[in-house]
C-alpha cells in the first residue's frame, strides 16, 4: 500500500475553507438568485447535493477504520441507519398532532398498532438536545459493544468483515419488524418540520446543506487530524504489522476500538444529516447492499486518502442517480463492474491512480 | 366329445373345451341379467312395502329391506331416520327431500337424479315412533359395520366411538368377534374402552384406563383429562381417587408422548432447514477453506442452478420428475463453468488479498444478478415439484413428514458423502487436500496449483448450482433467490470452522434445528436474528468456528 503524501496543514485548511465557501455558494444561489439565473439551484438539486454529501461523510467514516486500520467493515450502514433513525425519532415527536390520525401522544403508526403509550426507548425524542446526544450515543455504543467483542478477541480480516455483514443483516430483519416500535417495514416518515422550521421550505433546505457541508469539512479536518497524530501513527501501524505492534507492547484492540467508535460516530452523524433532507428513513438502510455500496465509494475514491471517499462517493452517486433516471436496469451492471474494475485494475482508487501519474510524468 | 381309445381328430379335441368355457359364459352371462333385475326388483319392492306399510307393520318391513344386498339400502334407511324419506304423491315415487328456503328440493330414490323443488303439500312423509327409530338406528349400524371397504368399516366405528349410543357400543362389541383388519379391530378396542370408562365396575374402569396408554388422539386425551376435571366448587368431578391418579399417570404418558413427536417433528424441519443450510454452504466451505476466498457470488451460483431447474423443465414440461433429474448435472456444468469463468477470470490476480476478492466477487455477484434479471425479467419463476415429491409422510396422528423436504434431507446428505469420497479418494481431492495444507510445498511437489484452484473453485460453484435445484423445490426461483441464503451460509462456514466438512455439517444441521426450536418461542424472523447475534458472541469465543484446522495450516 503507498503511502499517501501529506501535505502541509495550513494550506489544508486553506483548500478546506475554500471549498467549503464554494460549496456554500449553492444554497446561496438557490435562495437569492432569482430562477432564470444561471447560477440558480433548484430545491430538488441543493436536496441530492446535500444527500451527497452526507454519503461523503460516511464514506470519510468508512476510510478511516478501512483506508487507515485494514478494518473492512461490511455493516458500517448500520451506524448511518442508527443516527438516520435517532433523527427521524426527533422528527416524528415533531409532527405532533398533525398526524393523519390526529392522536397527541402517539405517532400514526403506533396508533395503527393499537398502542397505547409511548414506548420508554421514544421518551426524550422531543428534546432536540437529547436526539443529538442519541445520534451520537446510538451507534457509539453498538460500535463500542460489537468491537470490544470482535477485537478483544482477534477476529480479523474476512471474518470481521462477515460478521459485520451479519450484524447489518440482523438489525434489517429487526427493525423490520412492527413489534420493535420503529416503524417496522415503513419506517419513519412525513416528517413536517426540524427546530420549528418547515422542512419543505426552500431556506431550511438551504440551511440543512450548509450544515451538511460544514460537518463534512469539520469532520474531514478532526479525521485528518486523527490520522495524523501520534494515535493515527499507530493505527496505521497496526493496518500494516498488526503483530508486530502487538509484541511492541501497543494493547492493539483499544487502537482499533478507538477508531471503530470514532468512525461508528462520523457514520451517525452523516445519517443524521441524511433523514431530514431526503425525509424518510427505512430498515432498507440496514440492508447489507448499502453497506457494500458504502464500501465501493471508498474502493473508487482510493482509500486511505479520506479526500479519495470524499471523492468516490459524490463521483459514484452521481453516476447512480444519471443512470437510474437513464437506464435503471443496467446500473447494477455498472456497479458489478465497477466492483470488479476497481479492485483489479484501480486498487488504489482514482486517487491512487491520479498521483502513480503525476509521479510518472513528474 | 371323443372318447379315450379312438383317434381323436386334433381340431375338435382343442376346441371342445373352449366351446364348453365359452358356454359357460354365456350362460353365466345371461344368468346375470335376471340376477341383477332381481335385486332391483328386491330394493323398489322392499322400498315399495315401506311406502304402502301401515306404522305398526314397518318394523319387520324395514328388516326384510336392510336384508336386500344394495348400496341404496343405507342412505334410505337413513333418510328415512332423519325424516327425509318422502313419498310423491302425484306419481307415488318414492324421494329424498332437503326442506331449503324456497320447498323441499327432492331426489330421487332410484337413481339419486334431482327432480326439482316441491312444496310439502306435494308430498307425504313417511313417519316413525320412537321404537321404530331405535331399530332403524340399530339396523343401520349393523349394516355399516358389515360393509365390506374396511375404510367405510373404520368411519363407521369412529362415528359410533364419537356417538356413544349404547345400542351402538353393542354393535361394535360384537363386531369384535368377527373382525379382521387390524386397524378396525385396534378402534373397536378403543372404542369399547372408552365406553368402559363410563361403566359402574371398578376394575373394568381402570383396566380401560390403563389400556389407553400411549393413544395420541385428541378425543381420548379429552376423555382422560374431563376424568381429572374440577367442578365450580373445587371437588373433583370423579370421585374415586384411584381412577384419578391411574388417568392421571396414563395421560401423563400420553403427553410425554406427544411431547416427544411434536419434539421429533421440529427436529425434522429442523434438520430440513439445516440441510439447505449444509447444501448452500459446502460449496463455500470448499472454496473459503481451500483457496482462502470469500466467494460473494456465491448465492448467486446457486440461483443460476434454480434457473436451470426452470429452463430444463421449460423443455420438458410434461416430466418435472425426469427434468429434476436432468437438471441436476446440468445446474452442475453451469455453475461450475461460470465458476471456473470467475476465477481464471478475475479472481486469481487477487490472491492473498481477501478483502479484494470479497469486493470483487461481489461485483460478480451483483452483474450476474441484472443478468438473470434482465433476460428471465424480475419475477419470480415456480417450478413444478413432481409428484413423488409433495405430500407427506404421515407416522402417526401428531406426526407427518413433508415429503420434499424429506428427499431435501437425503439429497443434503447424499451430495456430502459423494464431496467426501472426490476429496478423500481422487487424484482432484488429494491435490486439493495437499494445496490446502500448504501451497508452497505442494507447487514444490510439483503439483500445478494455477489448475487445481480453477477445478476446486468449479467443484465449490458446481456443488452451489446443485444446491439451487433443491431450493428451486422449496421456494420461488427468483435473482434475490442467493441474496437471502449469503449471510446464512457464511455464518454456517464461519460456525462450522474453516476448511472442514464435517464442521459444515455439524454447523448447518445445529443451527438448522437450533432455529426451528426457537421459532415457536419467538417468531421466524426473530428466531434468525437470535441466531446471528449468537453466532456473533460465538465468534468473540472461537473465532476459529466449531472445528478450527490444526497444525501449521492454520497460522496462515
Amino acid at each position: 500500500m503507498s503511502f499517501p503524501a501529506l501535505p502541509l496543514d495550513k494550506p489544508v485548511l486553506y483548500r478546506v475553507m475554500a471549498l467549503l465557501a464554494a460549496l456554500l455558494l449553492i444554497p446561496l444561489g438557490n435562495l437569492l438568485l432569482p430562477e432564470s439565473s444561471a447560477l440558480h439551484f433548484s430545491t430538488y438539486t441543493v436536496s441530492l447535493l446535500g444527500k451527497y454529501l452526507t454519503f461523503a461523510l460516511l464514506a470519510l467514516a468508512l476510510d478511516l477504520v478501512w483506508g487507515y486500520c485494514g478494518i473492512l467493515s461490511l455493516g458500517h450502514g448500520v451506524f448511518f441507519a442508527l443516527g438516520g433513525y435517532a433523527m427521524g425519532m426527533y422528527l416524528m415527536r415533531q409532527i405532533g398532532e398533525r398526524g393523519v390520525y390526529g392522536n397527541p401522544l402517539l405517532p400514526d403508526f403506533m396508533v395503527f398498532l393499537n398502542w397505547q403509550t409511548l414506548p420508554w426507548y421514544w421518551l426524550g425524542f422531543d428534546h432536540f438536545a437529547y436526539a443529538l446526544l442519541m445520534i451520537v450515543l446510538a451507534p457509539a455504543v453498538l460500535a463500542f459493544v460489537f468491537g470490544w467483542l470482535a477485537f478483544r478477541s482477534r477476529v480479523t480480516g474476512v471474518y470481521l468483515s462477515i460478521i459485520t455483514q451479519a450484524l447489518a443483516y440482523a438489525l434489517m430483519l429487526a427493525f423490520f419488524r412492527n413489534e420493535m416500535g420503529f416503524g417496522g417495514n415503513n419506517g419513519l416518515t412525513d416528517f413536517k418540520d426540524i427546530l420549528g422550521y418547515n422542512l419543505q421550505q426552500d431556506a431550511t433546505r438551504d440551511v440543512l446543506f450548509a450544515v451538511t457541508a460544514l460537518s463534512v469539512a469539520l469532520a474531514y479536518l478532526a479525521a485528518r487530524a486523527v490520522v495524523r497524530s501520534k494515535l493515527g501513527r499507530v493505527v496505521l501501524a497496526v493496518r500494516d504489522a498488526e503483530s508486530r505492534v502487538r509484541f511492541l507492547g501497543y494493547r492493539v484492540e483499544m487502537f482499533k476500538l478507538w477508531i471503530f467508535v470514532f468512525s461508528a460516530i462520523l457514520a451517525g452523524i452523516a445519517g443524521a444529516l441524511y433523514v431530514p433532507q431526503v425525509g424518510i428513513i427505512n430498515p432498507s438502510e440496514f440492508s447489507p447492499l448499502n453497506s457494500l455500496e458504502i464500501v465501493i465509494w471508498v474502493a473508487v475514491g482510493g482509500r486511505g486518502t479520506l479526500y479519495g471517499a470524499l471523492l468516490g462517493a459524490i463521483l459514484v452517486n452521481y453516476g447512480k442517480t444519471v443512470f437510474t433516471a437513464v437506464l435503471p436496469e443496467v446500473w447494477l451492471f455498472a456497479l458489478g463492474t465497477i466492483f470488479i474494475v476497481v479492485t483489479l485494475f484501480l486498487p488504489d482508487g482514482l486517487v491512487g491512480f491520479w498521483q502513480r501519474h503525476r509521479r510518472e510524468h513528474a | 366329445m371323443t372318447t379315450p381309445n379312438t383317434p381323436a381328430p386334433v381340431l375338435p379335441t382343442r376346441l371342445a373345451p373352449i366351446r364348453g368355457v365359452l358356454f359357460l359364459v354365456f350362460t353365466l352371462f345371461s344368468l346375470c341379467m335376471p340376477i341383477r333385475t332381481l335385486a332391483a326388483n328386491a330394493f323398489g319392492d322392499g322400498l315399495k312395502s315401506i311406502q304402502e306399510s301401515a306404522l305398526n307393520d314397518l318394523g319387520s318391513r324395514i328388516e326384510s329391506f336392510a336384508a336386500v344386498n344394495d348400496p341404496r339400502v343405507t342412505p334410505v334407511l337413513q333418510a328415512l331416520l332423519d325424516g327425509r324419506l318422502y313419498s310423491r304423491k302425484a306419481d307415488g315415487q318414492m324421494v329424498y327431500g332437503d326442506s331449503g328456503s324456497e320447498g323441499i328440493t327432492l331426489r330421487s330414490v332410484m337413481d339419486d337424479t334431482a327432480l326439482g323443488v316441491a312444496s310439502k303439500f306435494e308430498l307425504r312423509k313417511i313417519s316413525l315412533n320412537n321404537a321404530l327409530r331405535s331399530t332403524l338406528r340399530e339396523t343401520i349400524g349393523r349394516l355399516q359395520l358389515n360393509i365390506e371397504d374396511p375404510e367405510q368399516r373404520l368411519k363407521a366405528v369412529l362415528a359410533m366411538r364419537a356417538s356413544a349410543d349404547e345400542h351402538d357400543l353393542a354393535l361394535v362389541r360384537s363386531r369384535q368377534q368377527i373382525e379382521t383388519d387390524p386397524r378396525v379391530r385396534e378402534a373397536i378396542r378403543l372404542t369399547l374402552a372408552l365406553a368402559d370408562l363410563d361403566s359402574p365396575a371398578k376394575p373394568l374402569r381402570l383396566n380401560a384406563i390403563e389400556s389407553l396408554q400411549g393413544q395420541l388422539d385428541s378425543g381420548i386425551r379429552n376423555r382422560l383429562t374431563a376424568l381429572l376435571e374440577k367442578d365450580e366448587e373445587g371437588r373433583f368431578v370423579e370421585p374415586d381417587a384411584d381412577i384419578r391418579h391411574t388417568a392421571q399417570i396414563t395421560l401423563a404418558k400420553i403427553e410425554t408422548r406427544l411431547a416427544m413427536n411434536s419434539a421429533l417433528e421440529t427436529v425434522f424441519f429442523g434438520l430440513s432447514l439445516g440441510a439447505v443450510l449444509v447444501l448452500s454452504a459446502i460449496g463455500l466451505a470448499i472454496t473459503f477453506g481451500v483457496m482462502g476466498v470469500i466467494n460473494m457470488a456465491h448465492g448467486e451460483l446457486m440461483m443460476l442452478g434454480a434457473y436451470t431447474t426452470y429452463v430444463v423443465q421449460q423443455l420438458l414440461p410434461e416430466q418435472p420428475g425426469l427434468s429434476l433429474f436432468v437438471a441436476i448435472p446440468a445446474a452442475f456444468l453451469i455453475s461450475a463453468l461460470v465458476g471456473i469463468a470467475i476465477e481464471r477470470g478475475i479472481i486469481r490476480f487477487l490472491y492473498g488479498r481477501p478483502l479484494e476478492t470479497l469486493l470483487a466477487t461481489f461485483g460478480v455477484s451483483l452483474f450476474l444478478q441484472q443478468l438473470v434479471r434482465s433476460i428471465f425479467s424480475p419475477l419470480n419463476r415456480s417450478v413444478s415439484t413432481p409428484d413423488w415429491m409433495s405430500g407427506s409422510w404421515q407416522i402417526n396422528e401428531a406426526l407427518s413428514l413433508t415429503l420434499n423436504r424429506f428427499y431435501i434431507l437425503l439429497f443434503c446428505l447424499l451430495v456430502f458423502i459423494l464431496l467426501l469420497q472426490i476429496l478423500k479418494r481422487t487424484r482432484l481431492g488429494l491435490e486439493v487436500r495437499a494445496v490446502a495444507q500448504n501451497r508452497a510445498m505442494a507447487r514444490a511437489m510439483g503439483i500445478p496449483t494455477a489448475r487445481v484452484d480453477a477445478m476446486t473453485f468449479g467443484l465449490g460453484s458446481g456443488i452451489a448450482g446443485v444446491a439451487g435445484v433443491a431450493l428451486s423445490q422449496l421456494t420461488n426461483v427468483g435473482p434475490n433467490l442467493g441474496q437471502a441464503y449469503i449471510v446464512d451460509s457464511f455464518m454456517v462456514v464461519v460456525f462450522g470452522g474453516v476448511g472442514n466438512l464435517w464442521g459444515t455439517l455439524v454447523a448447518g444441521f445445529t443451527l438448522g434445528v437450533a432455529n426451528k426450536f426457537l421459532e415457536p418461542y419467538s417468531g421466524a424472523v426473530l428466531a434468525k436474528i437470535l441466531v446471528l447475534v449468537f453466532i456473533i458472541l460465538f465468534i468473540q469465543k472461537r473465532p476459529r468456528g466449531l472445528f478450527p484446522q490444526k497444525g501449521r495450516a492454520a497460522e496462515s
